[in-house]
């Protein structure tokens, strides 16, 4: 490790640290906004891994997050609440095993419209399913984890996906992503199977959302399909995202935390227009700052750099 | 039997709004996910016009037409065209237009909901039964089906027997030899980009008149055309139209057999079976 | 000709109605430079794309040193020891350059990582003769390095066989020389090359023999001199009415 690299490791650590100590202040709003933060912070980062280096747009983490969620709505009144979240977290790779493994052999298209309506698609399947054999359409989740310990845990898996992120980056995967999101023909004639890769590093990306799901359960009492499979959330994950900026790790975070606090903002003044404002913002984000934050801050220190020397 | 003649009436619905979508992606290369969004958009004018003023569907869809055209092209001309200029290739592009066209179909259902509200809406329009070979039939989804298979005829003829058609055709083939050979490229694109839309909003006004809509139905709709498209093979019309009559029957059995809540999980069934065994559509060669 | 390193068999590639590629038949050895000559849309590129795995042959089949590959993906092919360069150059536009001769040199036939890696890409751009800072964009190379980069990302993997498609084309007349002799730099270290030309002089200077195609078959083999002088060669380049 170089000296920026502990660096930056320190800086994460005191982050982190600073971040665990909120529950500590007692204001139940700030904790759970800072839920929420958390959420998006490591959906938005694991949506990134995948997404970044290789420019395919996953839209289906609403399903692998709802497919966690209902993995802990059905197994908590008979199976320890820690290996429900082993279980979410086995479900969420496998299920982006089988979609990576139809469509990530193919080009860039089929894999976004497939995710596009996932959640849906799952959601009526699980609807189907419940309605026919469960008989009933939803479940209760009653427990004792309280809101403190979802914040906590959040914080934990953060500090995972960092770490893995990290690894990534360094790693032979980490390096043939980003080749292949420069040139797939490229890729694959200098020896990289693109399709293993990508399959890969989207099983990373699901299986974290699928966790946060499960994770989340607790926070309903009660969960039905329609809770859990919100096809708003794929949506808003992308969009904190490109806020953020995909080239660097720390891109999302940057682009989560002011959207979140906008967000909170918007919605209570604005109840009935947040569909129309998101599709607003999505826009603004597409049209103006097409790389993010990040891509804002490199392209000022390059002129900073070049009027320097 | 039933199933048979209720799917093929679905199904060339379908065939016409996947068209429109086709024309958008296959000629002006926009992957639109706003596709179904214009489609409900569609479908709630037709609506307003025949609460409102008693007018057909079959006469306001033709009222509606022009009002899309014109608004699908400004989309082009503003929003896609500034995309297509700053790509420095197809899949950038690519990226580009999924994104700012799902920002657009939040806007269009943020917009709708604004109007009209997030409530369900139906009418009833030429309810009445209509036999066919000893079945009967909702008589508007038969003048439904009819309607849409005379636009799509219409359609396939211009593109197939007129010069701008034809320009059109050239340019989905490849859009640098069209260019070469006088073709005003991006003319083309913004043309096929407005048709497209109009055609499918055509396709939401039938829909309509037996259907019962929302404003946020419409992600299920783009679902289904992007999944015909693909399995008919993007720009190849014929294909299309089988896909699109395929997917109508099987959703319609699907719904009919099992539970009619599955409708999308039968596009997926298609779109999987599809993708692992057929990627490059019904007709389509492999890409080489 | 020496031992037979690869070999094709009667490969033919349809493209729906058209034969690209028809009963193609031919062998390279160890340590040689096999030129594959032809008008143009004679199938040398779907020839090359075929051996390398960008397409997969309708029949027919293609071994190396005795197994088939044919069959493979082009990434196990690459593994296998088969590089290649692209008629049109691609590089990788978001990495450095040294980063580019490193993404050949880490997943291919002979691989290595970190530092081995970026030491062995440093020496494939002195190879090459490519001097510019390894943390530099692509974007400022000109075009004569831009090919210069594609070949030592290509070499980075020490392949068995190398695959130039049109490697000298475009190139102005002092950058045709350098890249020549870069050219036959590489053949007197002992590689194996398999070259899609047009450059007559390239061809007549660096080849040991030369396989000709016209629609999709062979229509002769051997030496340079010998199949520049075949009457066949002549008319399938000029057209009947000059032979």
């Amino acid at each position: 490790m170089t000296d920026k690299d502990w660096r930056n490791f320190g800086l994460a650590v005191v982050g982190l640290a600073i971040a665990a100590c909120l529950p500590l202040s007692g204001n139940g709003y700030y904790l759970t906004i800072g839920v929420t933060i958390a959420m998006y912070v490591v959906l938005a980062t694991s949506w990134a891994l995948f997404s970044g280096p290789t420019h395919y747009i996953s839209l289906a983490t609403a399903a692998f997050y709802g497919l966690g969620t209902y993995v802990v709505a059905l197994g908590i009144d008979d199976v320890p609440y820690i290996v429900l979240l082993v279980i979410a977290l086995v479900v969420g790779a496998v299920s982006a095993a089988l979609v990576g493994l139809a469509t990530l052999r193919l080009s860039g298209v089929y894999f976004v419209i497939f995710t596009l309506g996932l959640a849906e698609m799952v959601r009526q399947v699980v609807t189907w399913v419940q309605s026919n054999w469960g008989g009933h359409q939803g479940n209760y989740v009653l427990t004792d984890i309280t809101e403190e310990i979802i914040y906590w845990e959040l914080l934990a898996l953060a500090a995972c996906v960092y770490l893995a992120g990290w690894l990534i980056g360094r790693s032979r995967l980490g390096f043939a992503l980003k080749i292949i999101g420069n040139d797939e023909v490229v890729a694959a004639h200098s020896g990289i199977n693109t399709a293993r890769s990508k399959v890969l590093l989207f099983m990373v990306s699901g299986m974290v959302a699928s966790l946060v799901g499960a994770i989340l359960a607790p926070r309903w009492t009660y969960i039905e399909p329609s809770i859990a499979f919100s096809p708003m959330l794929s949506f808003q994950v992308v969009i904190m995202a490109l806020l953020g900026g995909v080239k660097r790790l720390w891109g999302p975070l940057v682009g989560v935390i002011p959207f979140t606090l906008l967000w909170e903002a918007v919605s209570i003044s604005f109840p009935n227009q947040t569909l129309l404002l998101m599709g607003v913002a999505f826009l603004l984000i597409v049209y103006t700052i097409p790389h993010g934050f990040v891509g804002l801050l490199e392209t000022y220190s390059a002129r900073f750099r070049e009027r320097k020397g | 039997m039933d199933i048979l003649i209720t799917g093929l009436l679905l199904g060339g619905i379908y065939a016409l709004m996947a068209m429109g979508l086709s024309l958008q992606y296959g000629v002006a290369r926009i992957m639109n996910l706003a596709n179904g969004e214009m489609l409900v958009v569609g479908a709630f004018a037709a609506f307003w016009f025949f609460t409102v003023a008693q007018l057909s569907p079959l006469i306001s869809v033709f009222l509606i037409a022009p009002v899309i055209f014109a608004l699908n092209w400004l989309i082009y001309q503003f929003m896609l065209l500034p995309l297509v200029k700053r790509a420095k290739s197809q899949g950038q592009l690519e990226v580009d237009s999924i994104l700012a066209t799902f920002g657009m179909s939040f806007i269009l259902v943020g917009l709708m909901v604004a109007v009209f509200g997030g409530d369900y809406f139906n009418y009833t329009f030429l309810a009445e039964p209509m036999e066919i070979l000893g079945n009967t039939y909702a008589a508007n989804r038969v003048v439904a089906f009819l309607m849409a298979m005379l636009i799509g005829g219409l359609l396939y003829l211009w593109l197939n027997h007129t010069r701008p058609g034809m320009a059109m055709r050239a340019v989905s083939v490849d859009t640098e030899a069209a260019g070469l050979v006088g073709i005003d490229v991006q003319r083309m694109s913004a043309l096929a980009f407005a048709l497209g839309g109009t055609v499918t909003a055509i396709g939401g006004g039938f829909i309509s008149t037996f259907q019962t809509m929302d404003a946020s139905i419409g992600i299920l709709f783009t679902m289904k055309a992007l999944i015909i498209v693909i399995m008919g093979g993007v720009g190849d019309i014929r294909g299309t139209i089988v896909a699109a009559l395929v997917l109508g029957l099987l959703e319609t059995f699907i719904a009919t057999v099992i539970d009619p809540g599955l409708t999308l999980a039968a596009a997926y069934l298609m779109f999987i079976l599809v993708l692992l065994f057929r990627p490059q559509g019904f007709f389509g060669r492999k890409p080489s | 000709m020496a031992r037979s390193i690869l070999s094709v068999q009667n490969l033919t590639k349809k493209f729906g109605g058209l034969v690209a590629v028809n009963g193609m038949t031919f062998d390279v050895g160890e340590h040689e430079v096999l030129g594959l000559i032809g008008p143009n849309g004679s199938g040398k590129t779907t020839m090359m794309n075929l051996i390398s795995g960008a397409l997969k042959p309708t029949s027919g089949s293609i071994s190396l040193q005795g197994t088939r590959i044919s069959d493979l993906p082009a990434q196990e092919i690459n593994r296998k020891g088969v590089a290649r360069t692209f008629q049109l150059v691609r590089l990788l536009p978001s990495l450095n350059v040294i980063e580019n001769v490193i993404a050949g040199a880490v997943f291919g036939h002979r691989k290595r990582w970190g530092v081995e890696a970026e030491n062995y890409a440093r020496e494939m751009l002195e190879r090459v003769g490519l001097q510019v800072a390894g943390d530099a964009p692509v974007s400022t190379l000109t075009y004569i390095d831009q090919k210069r980069l594609e070949l030592a990302r290509v070499l980075a993997s020490d392949p068995k066989i190398l695959l130039l498609d049109e490697w000298l084309a475009g190139l102005n007349p002092t950058e045709l020389e350098t890249g020549i002799s870069l050219i036959r730099d590489l053949r007197n270290d002992g590689r194996t090359i398999i070259l899609v030309e047009h450059v007559m002089d390239a061809i007549r200077s660096l080849c040991d023999r030369c396989v000709v195609m016209n629609s999709g078959t062979k229509i002769a083999e051997g030496t340079p001199a010998e199949v520049l002088a075949d009457r066949e060669v002549i008319r399938a380049y000029l057209g009947d009415d000059d032979a």
